[in-house]
C-alpha cells in the first residue's frame, strides 16, 4: 500500500537512524477499519449466545480479552474495557443473587443451604422470597449470567479496539455533517469535565471548600457558561472552515431526493405494518424491501450535495475481511454445533454433572484469536519497553 | 487582496459603531499588522474579513468588505474558506476533530480536494511548521505553541490567500512565538500569502510587519502607513520604538539590530551613569539549619519568608513536573518565574497555593503547608490570580462579587470595593464581570485576592491579553503592592513585564530551576529572555526605558 512510501517524521530525515533501531512511530498507514472490530466483536457476542457451555463461555471471553490486550491503542477511549469487565461481573453476581432469593423453577435435589422463607401476601402468589437454594438452580443462573456477561465483555472488546470518531467517520456523505456534530458532543464531555475540575480548584483561591456537592453546584452556571461560549467560538471556527458548504444541485434532483427518501420511509412503515398483520401477508415483505432501497438511494443521492472529501478513509481491506470472517466463522460454527450436538453446548444441570469440552467447538472459538496476528500492532506497544 | 471600504460596523443593543469608517487596503503577499490600544475593535475588523462579521455575530455592516473579489455582504464564512484562514485567540477552541493530522486535513475534507492532493498538503504542512512528530497526536495534549501552529496549519492546508490572526503570540514562551512568527514570514515570503494580524507585543511582531494599521480609539479613523510612520505617533509602541523616540532617532528604529547600529552615541552618554534599581528587600538569610517548625501565631510579624519550598518534586499523569526545586520568597520581593510552555511554572504556583500536592519536598507558605491547609485559613496566607482570572468570579455583578470576598475572607464589609475602587476608578456596581475588558477583569480577580491581605500574591501570566497601558497600569500597581510588603510571584512568559518589575528572576527547564539570581543579571545572560533595551544597550546593563529616561533627565 502507499502507506510504505511516507516519511516517517523528522527523525527520518534529520540524521541517520540505526537499521535496527524500531521505526520512531507506528506507520499510521493502514489502520483496521473501525467496523471489523465491530463486527468481530459481535460475532463473536452472537456466537456466545448460541452455548451455556461454561467451558466454552470461558474460552470466547479469554480470546477476546487476549486480542484487546494486544491491540488496544492507548487512547481514552479505549480505556472502557475495564468498565465493561466490571459490568459483567456485576451482572453475574445479580443473577446469581436473583436465584438465591428468589428462587428458581429449575427442579434440583442438591440443597446447599435453606433460607428462611418470607411469607408473602395471596395476591403476590408465585413469587418465592428466600426458601430452598439448590445447586442445580445456582449452577443454572451462573451459566445463563456468564451468558450474558460474554456477550457484554465482547462489546466492550468492540468500544476499546475501534476509535468511535473514525467510526462516524465512515458514514454516508448524506449523514457526514450530523457524524461531526456527534463527535464534537463527544469531545464536549471530557472539556465539561475539565472545567469542572478546574473551576473546583479556583473555588479554592476564593476561600471556599473545593470538595463536597455544594461546591459542584457552584460552579454549575459559570461551567456551563464556559461550555456555551466554546462552543459559539468553535460553531464560528468551523463556520470559518467551510463546514455545511454544499454543491449546486439541480433542482431535478434535489425534488428526486425528497421524493425518494420519503416515499422510501413511507414504504418502510407500510411494509412493517404489512408483515404485523395477518392480512398483508403476501404485499409486506416486498414493500418493505422496496421503501429500504429507495431510502437508501435517497441517501445516496442525498450525498451528491455535500462537496466533501474523505482524507485517509479507513479501507475495507484483506485485514478487515480476515478480522470480519474469523468473527463470522466463529458464529457459524457455534450456531452449527448447536444444532448438531445441543447436549454438548448446553450441559445439563439436571442431573448434575460436569461440563465437559467439546472439542470441535472449542477449536472454532480459537478461530478468533485471528485478529492477535493479523493486525499491526498499536503505537507504544513495542516502545514502552526499552526506554 | 483585502480590501475595506468605508466600513462601520454596529452590533445589535450598541449605541456607538465599534469601529467607524475603516478604509484601508492590504495589496497581495503582504504581512499588515493591526494594532490599538485594547476596545478599539481590532477582532471586529479581524472578523469582517473573514465575514463572521456580521454573519455569525449579528450587527450592521456598513460599507463594504471584499476579500480577493468576493464580497462579504454576499459571500457567507463557509463561502469564504477558500481564500480565508481564520486562527482565533484561543487555539483549542478551533479544533474540530481529535488528532492533529485529521485537524489539518477537515479544512480541505469541507472543501471538497481530492484525496491524493489533500494527503500531498498535509504531509507538506506537517514539515513546513514542522509537526511531523506530532502528526497523531490528541490536540489536547499539545503544548500551546504546539496548538497554535497546528491552529495556523489547519487553515493553511486550503491554501489560502489571506491568513487572519488574533493574537497569535499573545500566550507563547518568547522562542515558540518565533518559531511561529518564522512560519508566517515564511508563509509571506515563499508563498505569496496575505496576513492581517492583531498584536499587542508588538516587540515581537512589528519588525516583520509591512504595514502598520493602526486604530487609535474606539471609533477613530484608521491610520495606514509603514511600520516606522505609525510608530512614530501610535499611542502603543514597543520598547525599543520608546527609546528610539527617547534618544530621538529618525528614523524610528523597529529591531534591536537597527537600533543598536545607531546606539553608540547613547551607550556612551550612558557609560558613566548606573541605572536605578528598584529597592530590592534585604536577601532573605539562609535558612537557620532546622525547618521553621511552629512560627508564631498567623498575625505575628512576618517570618524571614514568606514561602520557601526544598527539593519539592511533582508527579502529574506520569509527568514529572517539577523535581528539586527549591525557592525562598521574602518579604516585599517581586519574583518572575520565567521558561518554556509546560516547564513547570503554573505547577510551581498550584503547589505554592495548595491545588498540586508535592510528591516529594516541602512547601510551606508563612507558617502553613498549603495543601493540607484549610482554603479558609489559606487564603490569608497566599492568594493566586489563575491564568484566566474570569475561573475565579462567580457572580453576576460587580457588588456581589466583592461582598462574596469580603465574606469568604472574613473582612471588614466593602474592603474590596474599596480596594477595587482604588485599583480601578470607575467601574460600576452592576456591571458584569464578563463585560469587562481584560485587564479590569485581571484586576477585579486581582482584588477579589487582596481582600484577605495575603502577605504572598503568585499571578500566573498576568499580562496576556493586555495592551501597553493596562500593562503600565498592573506594573505599577503591583510596584506599590511589592513597596507594602506583599511578595509577589509570577509566572510570565513576558520579558519587558520581568524587567519592569521583578527583583529577581526564576528560570525553570524541565521541572528544574536552571538560573536563580537578581533580574539584571539572568534576563541579560540569556539571548531568548533578554528584554529590547538590554538587547539595545548591551554589555551595559539596562532594562527598561524608564530606568535610561530617568538616568538622561
Amino acid at each position: 500500500m502507499a502507506s510504505d512510501a511516507r516519511p516517517r517524521g523528522r527523525t527520518g530525515t534529520a540524521g541517520p537512524v540505526q537499521p535496527d533501531a524500531p521505526a520512531p512511530r507506528r506507520p499510521h498507514g493502514d489502520p483496521l477499519h473501525p467496523g471489523a472490530w465491530w463486527l468481530w466483536a459481535l460475532a463473536l457476542g452472537t456466537a456466545a449466545t448460541r452455548t451455556t457451555n461454561p467451558l466454552l463461555l470461558a474460552l470466547l471471553v479469554t480470546v477476546s480479552a487476549y486480542v484487546v490486550a494486544t491491540r488496544r491503542p492507548d487512547a481514552p477511549w479505549a480505556r472502557s474495557y475495564g468498565a465493561f469487565v466490571k459490568l459483567a461481573l456485576a451482572v453475574l453476581v445479580v443473577r446469581l443473587l436473583f436465584a438465591v432469593v428468589l428462587g428458581s423453577p429449575v427442579p434440583g435435589t442438591h440443597v446447599i443451604v435453606h433460607l428462611p422463607e418470607v411469607p408473602l401476601p395471596d395476591w403476590a402468589q408465585g413469587i418465592r422470597l428466600g426458601g430452598r437454594v439448590t445447586a442445580e438452580a445456582l449452577v443454572f443462573a451462573l451459566y445463563d449470567g456468564l451468558k450474558l456477561a460474554a456477550l457484554l465483555i465482547c462489546v466492550g472488546a468492540a468500544n476499546a479496539l475501534a476509535n468511535p470518531s473514525r467510526l462516524l467517520k465512515s458514514l454516508p456523505g448524506a449523514l457526514y455533517e450530523t457524524g461531526v456534530a456527534v463527535v464534537v458532543a463527544l469531545t464536549f464531555a471530557p472539556n465539561l469535565i475539565a472545567d469542572v475540575q478546574r473551576l473546583r480548584a479556583a473555588r479554592r483561591l476564593r476561600g471556599r471548600p473545593d470538595k463536597g456537592v455544594r461546591g459542584l453546584l457552584h460552579v454549575g452556571l459559570p461551567v456551563l457558561e464556559g461550555a456555551l461560549e466554546r462552543s459559539v467560538a468553535l460553531a464560528a471556527a468551523m463556520d470559518a472552515r467551510g463546514y455545511g458548504r454544499t454543491a449546486e444541485v439541480p433542482p431535478a434532483v434535489r425534488r428526486t431526493t425528497a421524493a425518494l427518501i420519503l416515499g422510501g420511509l413511507l414504504g418502510v412503515c407500510a411494509g412493517t405494518y404489512g408483515l404485523l398483520t395477518a392480512e398483508g401477508g403476501t404485499y409486506g415483505v416486498p414493500v418493505l424491501l422496496g421503501g429500504l432501497a429507495a431510502a437508501l438511494a435517497g441517501l445516496w443521492l442525498g450525498g451528491r450535495r455535500s462537496l466533501r472529501t474523505r482524507y485517509r478513509p479507513d479501507r475495507w481491506g484483506v485485514r478487515a475481511w480476515l478480522v470480519t470472517g474469523s468473527g463470522a466463522a466463529v458464529a457459524a460454527l457455534l450456531a452449527l454445533a448447536a444444532d448438531r450436538d445441543p447436549a454438548a453446548l448446553h450441559p445439563g444441570v439436571v442431573p448434575l454433572v460436569a461440563p465437559a469440552l467439546p472439542l470441535w467447538p472449542a477449536a472454532a472459538v480459537l478461530i478468533g484469536l485471528l485478529p492477535a496476528f493479523v493486525t499491526p500492532a498499536p503505537e507504544g506497544a513495542t516502545r514502552k519497553e526499552p526506554s | 487582496m483585502i480590501r475595506f471600504e468605508n466600513v462601520s460596523v454596529t452590533y445589535d443593543g450598541a449605541d456607538e459603531p465599534a469601529v467607524r469608517a475603516v478604509d484601508f487596503e492590504v495589496p497581495e503577499g503582504e504581512l499588515a499588522l493591526l494594532v490599538g490600544p485594547s476596545g478599539v475593535g481590532k477582532s471586529t475588523v479581524l472578523g469582517a474579513v473573514s465575514g463572521l462579521v456580521p454573519h455569525f455575530t449579528g450587527g450592521t455592516l456598513h460599507g463594504r468588505v471584499t476579500v480577493a473579489g468576493r464580497d462579504t455582504r454576499t459571500h457567507k464564512p463557509r463561502e469564504l474558506a477558500d481564500v480565508v484562514g481564520t486562527v482565533g485567540q484561543d487555539p483549542l477552541s478551533h479544533f474540530v476533530t481529535d488528532t492533529v493530522e485529521d485537524e489539518l486535513a477537515y479544512g480541505m475534507e469541507s472543501l471538497g480536494l481530492a484525496p491524493d492532493v489533500m494527503r500531498r498538503r498535509v504531509e507538506e504542512t506537517l514539515d513546513l511548521l514542522g509537526l511531523a512528530d506530532l502528526r497523531d497526536r490528541p490536540v489536547s495534549a499539545l503544548s500551546g505553541g504546539q496548538r497554535q501552529r497546528v491552529a495556523i496549519g489547519s487553515v493553511l492546508t486550503p491554501h489560502p490567500r489571506v491568513l487572519v490572526l488574533d493574537e497569535p503570540t499573545s500566550a507563547l514562551d518568547p522562542a515558540a512565538a518565533e518559531e511561529v512568527l518564522a512560519v508566517l514570514q515564511r508563509l509571506v515570503h515563499d508563498l505569496g500569502t496575505t496576513v492581517l494580524m492583531a498584536e499587542h507585543r508588538l516587540e515581537r511582531v512589528v519588525q516583520y510587519a509591512d504595514r502598520v494599521v493602526l486604530l487609535p480609539g474606539p471609533g477613530e479613523r484608521p491610520l495606514l502607513g509603514a511600520p516606522a510612520e505609525v510608530m512614530a505617533v501610535s499611542p502603543v509602541f514597543p520598547p525599543v520604538v520608546d527609546l528610539g523616540r527617547l534618544a530621538g532617532w529618525s528614523p524610528l528604529p523597529l529591531t534591536v539590530r537597527d537600533a543598536r547600529r545607531r546606539a553608540a552615541p547613547l551607550r556612551e552618554r550612558l557609560a558613566d551613569l548606573e541605572p536605578r534599581r528598584e529597592a530590592a528587600p534585604a536577601p532573605a538569610p539562609p535558612p537557620a539549619g532546622r525547618r521553621l517548625f511552629g512560627r508564631a501565631k498567623p498575625d505575628a510579624p512576618s517570618p524571614a519568608h514568606v514561602a520557601e519550598v526544598r527539593s519539592l518534586a511533582v508527579r502529574r499523569d506520569r509527568v514529572q513536573a517539577l523535581r528539586h526545586v527549591d525557592l525562598t520568597v521574602a518579604p516585599g520581593e517581586a519574583v518572575a518565574l520565567m521558561g518554556r510552555n509546560g516547564a513547570g511554572k503554573s505547577t510551581l504556583l498550584g503547589a505554592l497555593v495548595g491545588l498540586v500536592a508535592p510528591s516529594s519536598g516541602s512547601v510551606r507558605t508563612g507558617d502553613a503547608v498549603p495543601h493540607r491547609t484549610r482554603p479558609r485559613d489559606l487564603v490569608r496566607r497566599v492568594g493566586l490570580v489563575p491564568q484566566e482570572p474570569r475561573d475565579l468570579l462567580y457572580a453576576d455583578t460587580v457588588a456581589a462579587e466583592c461582598a462574596a470576598a469580603d465574606q469568604d475572607a472574613g473582612a471588614e464589609p466593602g474592603t474590596c470595593r474599596a480596594l477595587l475602587s482604588e485599583l480601578l476608578p470607575g467601574v460600576s456596581d452592576d456591571t458584569h464581570p464578563r463585560d469587562l475588558s481584560e485587564g479590569q477583569r485581571l484586576t477585579l480577580a486581582l482584588a477579589v485576592v487582596l481582600t484577605a491581605r495575603p502577605p504572598l500574591i503568585l499571578l500566573d501570566e498576568p499580562t496576556r491579553g493586555l495592551d501597553y497601558a493596562a500593562k503600565a497600569r498592573l506594573v505599577t500597581l503591583l510596584r506599590a503592592l511589592a513597596a507594602e510588603g506583599h511578595a509577589i510571584v509570577l509566572a510570565t512568559h513576558d520579558v519587558e513585564l520581568a524587567a519592569e518589575l521583578a527583583h529577581r528572576v526564576v528560570l525553570l527547564a524541565e521541572g528544574e530551576v536552571i538560573a536563580d539570581g537578581p533580574a539584571a543579571e539572568v534576563v541579560v545572560a540569556s539571548p531568548s529572555f533578554a528584554p529590547q533595551v538590554a538587547k539595545v544597550l548591551a554589555p551595559q546593563h539596562w532594562l527598561t526605558v524608564a530606568q535610561v529616561r530617568e538616568a538622561l533627565s
